[in-house]
């Protein structure tokens, strides 16, 4: 079993015990404990079932790279899935529970999968489920999602309580990684005299060092770490950050960071956790290096374990993971951890050593502390189901012939060391294969480059290959001065700390155990434990032609779990190559993406959550609205006014009234966020005549003009009211949500066509708020507020004017979009509310009536007049809806103009705009088409229109719509049928002119 | 993320900061041209893998247009330059010739 010893532990404080729950069933651990330490320590071996074929599965490493032990921490708001147990710190009154299981976690229905395992080969599903397709949707797919799948989604109406903050960081050099090679390269450009960031993914500084042992500079690694770290706190110039994870390099030297404040103690102040958005000069990737697990039959029974998983258990959490373990190795590291257990006290039956001749000093004394080592020799199986009971041994070149059987409950196994070389790899970094070492290793003569072009990534220490104590801080040393230097800082040449520990002997790669393995072994040696793929998938793969390590990866999903194939890859790899026939650096690598584990979403998110997602843009009459029962639309950023439902209405109701209200007496609109841009200048008519479709450099001052603007591929982009204010300067009326594009769309011209053109923009939207007077009584209460003749004489139709009312300083449009008399009343934004009070006091016995966008969208539309969005989608050219008067034919040039005069588009053969009234009365759907004969190329239904805009008019007291037909005006009185959405349903319409209301325009011009 | 100098304010700005302006030195042309030079002005653009010459916006900052020279292999940025020419500085050319020996980019080299 696993237990605590009475012992050691140098992570774990004795004196500060630790409560938590797995699955409901107590627990203690103490304080500095992972949850899989602490699990351990209390028997718990088992921590979750696999993907697929829902096996038993234990810890089988103690970091970043754990592929089984995935549990969901927290419950309800707090939920968390798939986090990894190696990585989570234990707290008072944490609470876990394993994942994909049902009913429970040691009665697994799913399990009946793996004795289907012969059935449920790579690329199962694919093969499977394609036919017959109506089965896919009721039967397979129900099924696969009850019976695959890890981590439950937290539910859709939870709230994560945590707060999460973006943090911005630049430094000269970024160090990732605070294991000893990390702290020796930060020291050196520390010293230097640049600015350095260390950040360390755990919570603990020194990396492995400390747990495999050596000397440096005559101290035992723990003191030598912390004398290193008190220099660097020391130094002003240099920051450094533990729970730290580098996540992802990128172009120019960005790299994210990501910080875990309080996982480890929930309830502290503060953010959860801190996404660091670093930008470095140099960065230096001080990784370390992940033992690879060995491809044996059984290799996923809970109870094998990586070796230096076990000896860290043993080491940094005084945990055995068994009483009795057999150590499997290609290496001599795998030594240590015989070694270390005998220390302990612990029973190691045998050291199983797949090189012939085995290995150096480190075999030499575990053989003089008396552990049995065999030599040329390997596991053929683990015996076991939800616990290993023992081992197969055989010779490693066979095909597995029992040797002996050896009883244990831990097997201990290491297939070697892999560099980190997933952050080198993230921007372009290039690796090669080092033969010796059996690992891919970063090629620093191909390293990432950045805005100079200039290398800005420095591997160091294991990360770069070099595994051994001595050489892996030398080469930090190495990581730091070349970064240092590259930021333009002279690096000292102080000596590089002595080190002293044991030579080690050449490892022997081992990519499946024995190598020649028969088919019932290899079916049942895992490569990738998350996602459920043995040895025998990869090798289907290769024989059905995926050639390429990439389709093959997406065929088998070898590393595409959450894990992403740290442990895996390799091995995989390998097994690939071997299929192939070919060597591991033809097959080549997938490729690595950050981050390197996952990150929270919320830490993506940030601040930027609730309110804070997205500014709201207010009118100054807001707090109005909202006092008196606004219903809201957003538009863009901004909130508009939908309608003002009264008590026991609906907003149906209340558009009908405010229309009724409106078209009887006195509407008021708030226009307020109506774009208003300045364009002003001595060329400025010369642009004006470019931005629109119109002839607006002879409008006269005082005068306003409707104009419509294209893009240079000729489509309707937006529309609005020109007012000349005086000879160089022109007021363009934008829709709401087109001020910021139509803006940037002038300045574009501006500055890169026609940048000798002397006309300058302004943006003025927020500066003004405006209010629209609308109705028969319009006139009448704006002479009520007094200071301006806004008779029919003084002020016609499509005419501003400046002066005062009711003491207000306001400018004056006399423009339409309802058909009413009307006016658009601008004043500074801070006079705005103060605006509509005075109209609303002065309207009362006009029955003033606030009206919102809904009502203003029934009676433009009961006008006939267009609405971009509506009318227009980005495939409507002016012409197609009737507006051939707003074109002038007196200009050489406008944007678009040339596009217009394309063949397709210079043809009377397109959909246009027509009114639709239905034959019933009733409202037709909006967006419906209306199908006609024929199919296209495509099988579907040939159409010849569609609805733009459709609503019930309380004016008229029926449906009225306008849409795109097919050469619609030849076609007046014709009646065809619309669609519903079911596609069957038709409605009969007529096609009659788009004004439905006052078409001599009495109404207006008044 | 890039980082890209603005020419005019002098930031080294932030991709975020920057909004895309697709390929530089497009000559427009209008109503009266041929059909084919008005579909290569709106719609056929350069793709090349290594040296490329692409307009910028400033957006979020002093909101000017100016061009850059980028390698889209290695992201390395040559320079940036007005938006106000119809051609890249002669010493930039020669910059990224020393850099690109041979580059070609539509009829510049
Ligand atoms: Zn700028």
């Amino acid at each position: 079993m696993s237990t605590r010893l009475s012992h050691g532990g140098r992570l774990t404080d004795r004196s500060t015990p630790v409560q938590f729950t797995f699955n409901g069933r107590s627990f203690s651990g103490y304080a500095g404990d992972t949850l899989a330490s602490a699990l351990l320590a209390g028997d718990q071996m088992m921590m979750g079932r696999s993907f697929k074929y829902h096996r038993p599965r234990g810890v089988v490493s103690s970091g970043a790279e754990e592929p089984n032990a995935l549990v969901n921490l927290g419950q309800g708001d707090t939920h968390e899935p798939n986090a990894r147990a190696t990585t989570t710190e234990i707290f008072q009154g944490l609470k876990a529970s394993s994942q994909n299981h049902w009913p429970s976690l040691e009665y697994d229905v799913g399990a009946v999968n793996a004795h289907l395992s012969r059935f449920l080969p790579a690329g199962f599903y694919y093969k499977m489920f394609i036919h017959p397709r109506p089965l896919w949707k009721h039967v397979y797919e129900p099924f696969i999602r009850q019976s695959a799948g890890l981590g439950k989604a937290p539910h859709p109406e939870a709230r994560d309580p945590d707060t999460y903050e973006h943090f911005y960081a630049y430094t000269d050099v970024l160090v990732v990684g605070g294991g000893v090679a990390g702290l020796q390269a930060a020291l050196e450009a520390g010293r230097a005299g640049a600015e350095v960031l260390l950040l360390e993914q755990t919570a603990h500084w020194g990396g492995r060092t400390p747990v495999d042992g050596g000397e440096i500079d005559g101290l035992d690694p723990d003191a030598w770490i912390e004398k290193a770290v008190g220099e660097l706190e020391a130094m002003p110039n240099v920051r450094i950050r533990t729970r730290t994870m580098g996540a992802g390099i990128y172009d120019h030297g960005y790299v994210l960071g990501y910080e875990r404040l309080t996982d480890h103690a929930p309830g502290q102040p503060g953010p959860r956790h801190r996404l660091w958005r670093i930008r470095a000069k140099q960065v230096v990737t001080a990784t370390g290096a992940i033992e690879r697990p060995l491809a044996f039959a059984g290799n996923d029974i809970p109870g094998v374990m990586l070796a230096s998983a076990v000896r860290d258990y043993l080491v940094n959490y005084g945990v055995a993971v068994g009483d009795r373990t057999v150590v499997v190795t290609t290496n001599d590291d795998g030594y240590r951890t015989a070694i270390a257990l005998k220390r302990a006290g612990l029973d190691v039956p045998a050291v199983l050593d797949a090189r012939e001749y085995g290995g150096g000093a480190l075999m030499d004394q575990a053989k003089e502390m008396g552990i049995r080592v065999e030599t040329g020799r390997g596991i053929s199986k683990v015996k076991g189901g939800k616990r290993v009971t023992g081992v197969a041994t055989c010779g490693i070149a066979g095909s597995g012939a029992l040797i002996d059987e050896i009883a244990c409950d831990c097997v201990a196994m290491s297939g070697g060391w892999s560099p980190v070389v997933n952050l080198w790899s993230h921007c372009g970094g290039k690796l090669f294969w080092d033969e010796a070492q059996a690992c891919f290793r970063p090629d620093t003569d191909r390293a990432p480059t950045g805005a100079d072009g200039k290398p800005f990534v420095t591997p160091a220490g294991a990360a770069n290959g070099y595994l051994y104590l001595s050489e892996t801080l030398s080469d930090g040393a190495v990581g730091g001065r070349t970064a240092a230097t590259a930021t333009g800082h002279a690096a000292g040449d102080a000596a590089v700390p002595e080190t002293s520990a044991p030579v080690e002997a050449a490892p022997r790669p081992v990519w499946m155990m024995p190598e020649g393995a028969p088919y019932e072994y290899r079916a049942k040696a895992w490569l990738d434990y998350q996602n459920d793929v043995k040895v025998t998938d990869v090798q289907l793969a290769a024989r059905e032609g995926f050639e390429s390590v990439e389709h093959t990866k997406r065929y088998t999903t070898l590393g595409m779990a959450t894990d992403q194939g740290k442990l895996s890859n390799l091995n995989g790899l390998a097994t690939l190559a071997n299929a192939l026939g070919e060597e591991i650096p033809q097959v080549g690598t997938t490729t690595f993406r950050p981050p390197y584990t996952p990150i929270s979403m919320g830490s993506i998110a940030g601040e930027a959550r609730g309110s804070v997602f997205q500014p709201l843009r207010r009118t100054p009459m807001h707090d109005w609205h909202e006092a008196h029962g606004v219903q809201w639309e957003p538009v863009g950023h901004w909130r508009r006014p939908y309608c003002f439902p009264k008590a026991g209405e609906s907003s149906e109701q209340a558009v009908h009234r405010e229309i009724t209200a409106t078209r009887d007496s006195l509407g008021l609109l708030d226009a307020s966020t109506l774009g208003k841009i300045l364009v002003k200048g001595p060329d400025a008519g010369r642009f004006m005549d470019m931005l629109y479709t119109n002839l607006m450099s002879k409008l006269a001052v005082g005068r306003c003009r409707y104009g419509l603007m294209c893009s240079e591929n000729g489509f309707l982009s937006d529309d609005g009211v020109v007012a000349r204010l005086d000879e160089d300067t022109f007021l363009v009326h934008t829709t709401t949500g087109g001020a910021d594009r139509i803006h940037a769309h002038m300045e574009e011209w501006l500055q890169t066509e026609w940048w000798d053109w002397q006309v300058y923009t302004a943006n003025v939207t927020e500066q003004y708020a405006q209010v629209g007077v609308v109705g028969p009584n319009a006139r009448k209460v704006l002479e009520k507020l007094g200071g301006m003749d806004l008779s029919a004489e003084a002020m016609p139709f499509m005419t501003w004017a400046d002066g005062t009312l009711g003491g207000l300083q306001a400018r004056v449009f006399r423009i339409s979009f309802s058909g009413e008399l009307s006016f658009e009343v601008a004043v500074p934004a801070g006079q705005g509310r103060a605006l509509w009070d005075t109209l609303m006091e002065a309207g009362a016995e006009f029955n003033a009536t606030p009206y919102g966008t809904e009502a203003l969208h029934v009676m433009r539309a009961e006008k006939g007049f267009i609405m971009i969005g509506d009318e227009t989608d980005g495939t409507v050219i002016p012409q197609d809806l009737g507006l051939d008067w707003a074109i002038s034919k007196k200009k050489d040039d406008y944007i678009g103009k040339r596009a217009q005069e394309r063949s397709f588009m210079d043809n009377a053969d397109r959909w246009k705009l027509v009114g639709l009234e239905t034959l019933d009365g009733s409202v037709l759907p909006d967006g419906a088409y209306a199908p006609t004969d024929g199919k296209t190329r495509n099988g579907q239904r040939n159409t010849q229109g569609r609805v733009t805009s459709s609503y019930f008019s309380p004016t008229l007291g029926k449906g009225i719509a306008m849409g795109l037909v097919h050469n619609g005006p030849d076609r007046m009185g014709e009646v065809i049928s619309f669609a519903a959405a079911d596609g069957t349903t038709m409605t009969e319409a007529r096609i009659v002119n788009a004004v439905f209301f006052d078409p001599e325009g009495k109404k207006q011009n008044v | 993320m890039l980082t890209i100098q603005c020419p005019h304010c002098g930031v080294q700005a932030e991709e975020t900061e920057l909004s895309p302006g697709g390929e530089a030195h497009l000559s427009r042309f209008g109503p009266g041209s041929e059909d084919q030079d008005f579909e290569a002005y709106l719609f056929f653009r350069e793709n090349p893998k290594g040296v490329h010459f692409e307009r910028w916006r400033h957006v979020h900052g002093c909101g000017k247009w100016f061009h850059a020279a980028r390698c889209t292999v290695t992201m390395e940025v040559f320079g940036t330059y007005s938006a106000q020419t119809t051609e890249p500085p002669k010493a930039l050319r020669d910059k990224i010739s020393e850099k690109r020996p041979g580059w070609t980019w539509r009829d510049i080299a």
